[in-house]
């Protein structure tokens, strides 16, 4: 057993199993944060952005000026943005047999594994997991697609120039594997793979494996994967959250007696209470609307923003917002708030339940109907007409590169009345304004992590007790920027065995048995012999047929009569055609005893000798001796068969044969 | 031998009251729970007394599944649950489980307030028996225990529908409880893997039918309505609330639309609006075409059709009605029927199977004077037409779904008695498999005969397959092994390992025959001899000739001396040990026969 790890990333993972014969890719997780390098997209020309100066090397060289601009000391590619995807040279992703999703922001690179790497698999993931991760991915497209960019940068990322560059762009790595954006045929053909399955399914891999999506809590649709074969339990667990928010709470009690169990996608923001930053988040906004500004919360279009409206429901009335309107910006607005309403069977029991009323699982479907919040697919078109200020605006990208977010960045950062919420922990807020600043507007970083943090997982492994943990190697240290918190890592006896990108980890595991199925003809035949109290024995000569990794024992076919035929036997005709084992043979044979039985079968010149380890047993006439000692019995004879038969059976009557 | 018994307490050779005892590896379950509408009084439920006298239902049954919310499928749970008495898990799906109390508390209506019955289930009855229920995911394997597990399929029909699995060991069952096999305007058509499920229970209710094509029927259904709208007259389509109406609304709200019309369309009851929002909710469960497009246009949110008022029945010229019940015996669907009888001009298209002794059934089969309550005589002069919009399988779709599941063994349920019959006969033919039929109260016995799982050491498995790469079809490999039986656990292990791991030495036993054979050459040219001897015929054995100048055949060992007494006779000693037994014997036996004539 095998795990290749494709990816740094600890909450975007792409890992690959090889466990019994099958090859299976854990997630498909696409790192974004190679975006912070680049440029915003602005979705309207902005000056401020196409006036920043080129980047000059210190021995004064421009070659690089048009590739590179610096604004407020930070240097940023001026191109379109790529993404630093998982490692493909690690092994060949075209004998990859499946791919497991949980969730739908571990999803994000299937399109280069599907449509680049010849992969002709299967993808196992769950309908929300597939709808949702289908307009993130839209949406993605869409706001790269629509800000048609001329220049492709690609001289810095030469080895040479990028030892020359400043941080954080020397230490970038793989730059040479970083990608555009995908298209949307290829997002059709990647998402045509999908075969949806659904919580505590048990799908079966070639006969040889079977894996089982189970509740994780984190997102809608969102999942971890039991991998087990009759034996072995590999379980995966990838982004679970115990918070009670919108999904279906996480099935722990099925992680039970893993052998491995690989854990990934915990809290980036360890010390930060989910509960407390929803509060601030709330706090903040209303501080900022009711001073007359904007507030700017760049977000994902599904997730933590359906419990975001959620709380707002419940606070815009007392908070005294009602009269404020709230702008969901996107591609995929639309269907996000549209498809959070159809998946009853995902949510938590609360949300359930409204469903058999029936009412709308979410109450975002009240606000829009009351028309507090409303949704558009882009800043042009409607939105121009309606926009009204102060208000409230939720858009993204997270990364504040590309997507609508910009041109809101661009228009609010001059003054200090407006707030910009960062509620989405993947990127680093700071870096995501570097190439905004100098900025005046608020920043606030409120980020909403509901992934497990550290007593959460102490607590888990302790509740599940697998034999052996794997993780990548950020959870087996303190987080860098506070190593003194050792208790922000994982704790566990036998310590976790850790992963980097591009490692190949051997797992341990000892498997000594296989499932085998015996036909029932065959399990007529079989004679049970209690050996002691409880425990029977029965010899098995059986065919054993194998197919599709599974195997039957079946009687063995009667041998065919032989042909009736009148040609002369030839003497290799009686040669035995296969070999037919005898069984072994165990017990000792008690001389008084065998020596009474040869007397019975007519033997009277019967004469005992004693040896140093046991008995010679002689018949003169016969001129045969059998020497008998505790482990094992030699008769010695003339050839003359039928005596020896006659011996060898009453030998038998004393053996237990196996 | 392993048996699968089957008792059907309604549904055997009849409609209605499906309710059916199913008896797999110690597990008792019971599929469906229903009521028969073509009954008043205690026919109406199963008759749960069957299942146990004194005990309670709760110690007898592991579990209750109910396959889609109709009635006529789950109209006794209340009563079984809270009156009967029974507290064990209740397994549906989620849309099942949503819309399965409202169709309960309505018929619960219908019958105390309406025809003032008492002794009957109360609305608090209806919701405790729905805390007992557990709505399950499709495919979704269910542990109902540790053996016993249950897994939902997509089965059409109405929304929510599903087929069960249910499984113990290696041995299963299969229930459709309603199908459809071809998708319709608002749901998929069913599907279901090859399970080779030991028993396959089938409804049957169109056993006989082959349908035409769906558009056929479509553009039939269409024209008829539009002609009589066209003509001032009025249509009453009796519906259920849930079901076929959403697909005939779906069908008229787009035709309306194409053609321009003006006549009113009307849904009768404040169920509807409800029904279509569940429709809204569960969108996952209908088929691809809405699902895709649901987020532009939601199919179930009807421009063209309103809410019916019971003033509007009297209104003159054309008019559309949807109106409940769907077999026309009792409630709005009756008193539109009653008003609108008389006049030619109208029309009344049912569109789904009426259970005997409905009114529905009555009109259906050509009676025109009917006796209503009071014995008063209603004459029907409005035409009457029947279109089956029905989502059952026709009996090809039943062919159809036991080739998917490839079953060992089917019974028939849900059906007319004659028509069961001849599908029997054409599963039989075509699968060659048993076909049963039983009636209600009559219990089937299915023999199983499963194969027996035990583990094998990798050790012995990996021997095994290492020497027979390639399997020879006409010379099976055979294998050897001990089988452990200790408690409940069965492993298959080597010989040699059994052994050791009871603790026990192997005890050798060998055999070493004295042959003489007449040479006079010296010893080691009698050993060459012997040796090329054996070669020659031994062609699929390791025959080898050592050094020390013994000869081996496998592991047998020949020595050769000369004779004490008689130079020109050789003894060979022939040893062997008792697992080479057969060729040992056999070796002693062909020497005995003495060497070949050729020499060298």
């Amino acid at each position: 057993m095998k795990l290749y790890c494709l990816s740094g990333h600890p909450t975007l993972p792409c890992n690959v199993l090889k466990f019994k014969s099958t090859t299976i890719m854990l997630d498909c997780g696409l790192d974004m944060t190679s975006t912070l390098n680049f440029l915003p997209l602005p979705l309207v020309q902005s000056p401020r952005l196409s006036k920043l100066p080129g980047w000059v090397l210190k021995d004064g060289s421009t070659f690089l000026d048009k590739e590179l601009k610096e604004c407020s000391g930070h240097v940023f590619v001026d191109s379109v943005p790529e993404f630093c995807l998982p490692e493909t040279e690690l092994l060949d992703l075209s004998t990859v047999d499946v791919i497991l999703i949980s969730n739908y922001h571990c999803m994000m690179a299937l399109p280069y594994i599907t449509e680049y790497t010849g992969f002709t698999g299967t993808v196992y993931a769950t309908e929300p997991t597939v709808q949702i991760g289908r307009l993130l991915m839209e949406e993605l497209v869409n706001s790269i697609e629509r800000v048609p960019k001329a220049q492709s940068a690609s001289m810095w990322k030469n080895k040479e120039v990028q030892r020359l560059l400043p941080a954080p762009l020397k230490d970038a790595v793989e730059v040479s594997m970083w990608r555009k954006c995908y298209t949307m045929p290829e997002v059709n053909a990647a998402l045509s793979k999908i075969q949806l399955v659904g919580y505590s399914q048990k799908i079966e891999l070639f006969g040889a494996v079977q894996v089982t999506p189970l509740s994780s809590g984190y997102a809608l649709g969102s999942s971890n994967w039991i991998i087990q074969s009759h034996y072995e339990k590999v379980s995966y667990v990838s982004g679970s959250s115990l918070l009670t928010t919108h999904p279906q709470p996480m099935d722990q009690a099925s992680l039970k007696n893993s052998d491995v169990l690989i854990l990934t996608g915990l809290t980036q923001i360890p010390t930060a209470n989910p509960d407390g930053m929803v509060g601030e988040f709330c706090s903040n906004l209303a501080m900022t609307v009711r001073n007359g500004g904007n507030v700017l919360v760049p977000c994902y279009p599904s997730g933590v923003i359906y419990d975001l409206l959620e709380c707002l429901y419940q606070y815009i009335d007392s908070a005294g917002l009602s009269n404020v309107p709230f702008y969901f910006i996107s591609p995929v607005a639309n269907s996000s708030l549209e498809f959070s309403q159809i998946f009853a069977e995902w949510l938590c029991h609360n949300k359930q339940t409204k469903v058999y009323l029936p009412e709308p699982p979410f109450p975002h479907a009240e606000l829009i109907q009351t028309n507090k919040l409303k949704h558009y697919p882009s800043i042009h078109g409607d939105f121009s007409n309606d926009f009204k200020q102060p208000c409230v605006v939720f858009t993204g990208h997270p990364s504040l590169r590309f997507g609508d977010v910009v041109h809101f960045m661009e228009l609010w950062g001059k003054s200090s009345l407006n707030t910009v919420i960062f509620t989405e922990p993947d990127f680093s807020y700071l870096d995501a304004l570097a190439p905004y600043q100098p900025l005046a507007m608020k920043c606030v970083y409120c980020p909403i992590d509901t992934r497990l943090n550290f007593i959460q997982v102490s607590k888990l492994l302790k509740e599940v007790q697998p034999l052996h943990v794997v993780c990548p190697e950020q959870y087996t240290q303190p987080p860098p920027t506070q190593s003194h918190r050792t208790d922000l890592m994982i704790d566990c006896q036998p310590p976790p065995m850790s992963y980097r990108r591009a490692e190949v980890l051997t797992l341990p595991y000892k498997r000594r048995y296989e499932k085998i199925e015996i036909m029932p003809e065959l399990a007529d035949s079989l004679v049970p012999l209690e050996i002691k109290p409880g425990i029977s024995l029965a010899t098995v000569s059986a065919v054993l047929h194998t197919k599709d990794n599974k195997h039957v024992l079946q009687l063995p076919p009667k041998p065919p009569q032989p042909p009736a035929s009148k040609k002369r036997k030839r003497v290799s005709d009686d040669v035995p055609e296969c070999k037919p084992l005898k069984p072994l043979l165990s017990g000792s044979i008690p001389v008084d005893q065998f020596v009474q039985t040869l007397e019975k079968h007519g033997f009277s010149d019967v004469k005992v000798e004693d040896t140093a380890k046991g008995h010679i047993v002689l018949l003169q006439e016969a001129e045969t001796l059998i020497q008998i000692e505790e482990d094992s019995t030699h008769i010695i004879c003339d050839n003359d068969e039928p005596l020896r038969v006659k011996l060898r059976d009453l030998v038998l009557k004393f053996l237990q044969k196996f | 031998m392993p048996e699968i018994k089957v008792t059907p307490l309604g549904a055997g050779q009849d409609v209605g009251r499906s309710c059916i005892l199913v008896s797999i590896a110690g597990k008792n379950v019971m599929l469906d729970c229903g009521m028969h509408m073509g009954y008043n009084d205690d026919r109406r439920f199963p008759d749960f007394s069957y299942i146990t006298q004194n005990g309670r239902l709760t110690d007898f049954l592991d579990c209750v599944i109910i396959s889609h919310f109709h009635l006529d499928h789950c109209g006794a749970l209340p009563y079984f649950s809270e009156m009967v008495g029974y507290d064990g898990p209740i397994y549906m799906t989620h849309p099942t489980k949503a819309i399965c109390p409202i169709l309960l508390e309505d018929y619960r209506k219908i019958t105390v307030d309406k025809k003032g019955e008492t002794n009957f289930f109360t609305s608090q009855m209806i919701k405790d028996c729905m805390k007992k229920v557990v709505a399950v995911h499709l495919h979704q394997t269910v542990q109902v225990d540790e053996e016993l597990e249950i897994k939902a399929y997509y089965a059409g029909h109405v929304l929510g529908a599903a087929m069960f699995q249910i499984k113990v060991g290696c041995e299963s069952v299969v229930y459709t409880g309603d199908y459809n096999m071809t998708p319709d305007r608002h749901l998929g058509a069913a599907w279901i893997d090859k399970c080779r499920p030991d028993l396959l229970i089938s409804e049957s209710t169109y056993a006989t039918t082959i349908r035409d094509s769906k558009r056929c029927r479509e553009r039939d259904f269409l024209k008829k309505v539009h002609e009589t709208v066209e003509r001032g007259g009025k249509v009453l389509i009796p519906v259920f609330a849930l079901g076929r109406a959403q697909e005939l609304c779906i069908l008229l709200e787009t035709f309306w639309e194409r053609m321009n019309l003006k006549a009113p369309i009307y849904f009768s009851t404040g169920l509807t609006e409800k029904a279509n929002h569940y429709y809204k909710l569960f969108i996952t469960w209908t088929n691809q075409k809405i699902r895709k497009t649901f987020v532009q246009r939601n199919m179930f949110e009807f421009k063209h059709i309103k809410a019916f008022d019971r003033a509007f029945a009297d209104n003159p010229g054309p008019m559309v009605v949807f109106a409940t019940p769907g077999m026309l015996h009792a409630g709005q669907s009756l008193q539109i029927f009653r008003k609108w009888a008389g006049n030619e001009k109208n029309m009344v298209i049912m569109p789904g199977y009426c259970v005997q002794g409905t009114v529905g059934h009555k009109i259906l089969s050509g009676q025109r004077k009917l006796e209503m309550e009071g014995r008063q005589i209603l004459e029907v002069k409005m035409q009457v037409e029947y279109m089956s919009f029905s989502a059952h399988a026709d009996a090809k779709g039943i062919m159809q779904l036991i080739r998917q599941a490839e079953p060992r063994n089917v019974l028939l349920v849900h059906g007319e008695a004659k028509k069961m019959e001849f599908l029997k006969q054409k599963i039989e033919q075509e699968f060659h498999v048993s076909c049963y039929m039983p009636a209600n109260g009559e219990t089937t016995t299915i023999f199983t005969n499963p194969s027996i799982p035990v583990d094998i050491s990798l050790g012995l498995l990996k021997r095994e397959t290492a020497i027979g790469l390639l399997p020879d079809v006409k010379k099976p490999k055979l294998m050897h092994g001990t089988l452990i039986m200790k408690d409940n656990s069965f492993r298959l292990v080597s010989p040699e390992q059994a052994l050791k791991e009871l603790g026990l030495a192997e005890h050798q036993l060998r055999f070493t025959c004295r042959v003489h054979i007449q040479d006079p050459r010296k010893e080691h040219e009698t050993v060459l001899r012997v040796y090329n001897h054996l070669k020659g015929i031994l062609k699929d054995y390791s025959v080898q000739h050592l050094p020390d100048g013994s000869i081996t055949v496998e592991s047998i060992l020949i020595q050769a001396t000369a004779h004490s007494e008689d130079q020109g006779t050789k003894v060979l000693l022939v040893s062997w040990t008792y697992q080479d037994e057969e060729l040992g014997s056999y070796l002693t036996s062909l020497l005995k026969k003495g060497l070949p004539q050729s020499t060298s």
